[in-house]
């Protein structure tokens, strides 16, 4: 078994109202050193593969598909075996 | 002109649209449920409202993939009329039919309110009943009806004519007040290239009697139904279109 990683975040330039309104709150609770907040989602994923570079295929194959969704996200896939 | 309208795990507005349907416009319609691959003949397909998949993931990325969606993919590319309401419109995105997508609203509030639709193209079925520039009142009922798309798309969609319907002010203005959601340009629902698929954030099945606050959702349906001509259904015979008239 395989396991890996995929981290689906907004892309640049995309709004995050939640990230917005987090950094918002961090600010009024008087972390003024804050000045960005992005939020994003991470998939831990369990997988047969005989190697490392299959598993990479299969992970990007399902994140481009379904995990995450192009017109506004990009994705990072990490495998560890 | 027959209907379908679909039921996903999760649609809570399916029988909204099919009672505005049947019970409203006499009109004939039927369930299609989304295991089923078979869409019985209808020349008009609704994806309605609600939570598909309890909006797990995105909102309509796991409908998206059901066997039904793949009949209706293939029925939208063969220029099959589909009309996505809410949810609908948010698995029309998710499946690619239509250009852009949804993110959270910027209010970051669930947004269940009356709201004002201008109608910027009535060269569609579904709209082609309306006045150009007409003001519709309808309900939203969304979390996650902030429509994004990149500078250039949204160029092509307004040079091409397929922003449908915006949200406006009294005066007919897209104003940023009059926006529930933060949608760019204040966009409330769009039309392919060619204008058989429309997705809609606003609820025109739920605006379809008085009692109900407001009858403007029939001039969509009423537009759809015009399109058999004489207002008599083929099939049953029934007069499809009442006599209220659009």
């Amino acid at each position: 078994m395989v396991k890996g990683t995929v981290k689906v975040r907004l892309k640049d330039g995309v709004l995050d109202p939640q990230g917005q309104t987090i950094m918002r709150a961090l600010l009024q609770m008087g972390y003024d050193w804050v000045e960005g907040v992005r939020t994003g989602r991470t998939f831990e994923i369990e997988l047969s593969a005989d190697d490392e570079a299959t598993a990479q295929g299969r992970l990007k194959e399902i994140s481009e598909r379904l995990l995450s969704n192009p017109v506004i996200e990009t994705f990072q896939v990490e495998v560890r075996s | 002109m027959r209907f379908g309208v679909v039921t996903f795990p999760g649609s809570n507005c399916d029988y909204d649209a099919y009672s505005a349907l049947r019970r409203v416009l006499c009109a004939p319609v039927e369930f299609l449920w989304h295991t089923d691959p078979d869409l019985k003949d209808v020349d008009c397909v609704i994806l309605p409202g609600g939570f598909s998949f309890g909006d797990y993931l995105r909102p309509g990325a796991i409908a998206r993939f059901s066997p039904v969606m793949k009949s209706i993919i293939k029925f939208a590319e063969t220029g099959g009329l589909v009309w996505g309401i809410c949810n609908g419109f948010q698995v029309l995105l998710e499946a690619g039919l239509l250009p852009g997508a949804m993110l959270r609203n910027d209010t970051l509030r669930f947004e269940c309110r009356w709201v004002r639709l201008r109608v910027d193209s009535t060269r569609t079925p579904f709209t082609r009943g309306c006045r150009p520039g007409q003001i519709l009142r309808m309900p939203i009922a969304h979390a996650e009806g902030n429509y994004y798309a990149d500078d250039e798309t949204l160029q092509d969609l307004e040079t091409a004519g397929q922003v449908l319907f915006r949200y406006v002010n009294k005066e007919g203005l897209p104003d940023e007040p009059s926006n529930p959601n933060g949608s760019r340009r204040n966009i409330a629902g769009i039309v392919n290239r060619n204008g058989n698929v429309v997705g809609m954030m606003p609820h025109p099945e739920r605006a379809v009697e008085k009692i109900l606050g407001s009858e403007d959702g029939l001039m969509l349906f009423k537009s759809l139904l015009g399109t058999t001509a004489t207002g008599i259904d083929p099939i049953s015979q029934r007069r499809v279109v009442s006599d209220r008239g659009i």
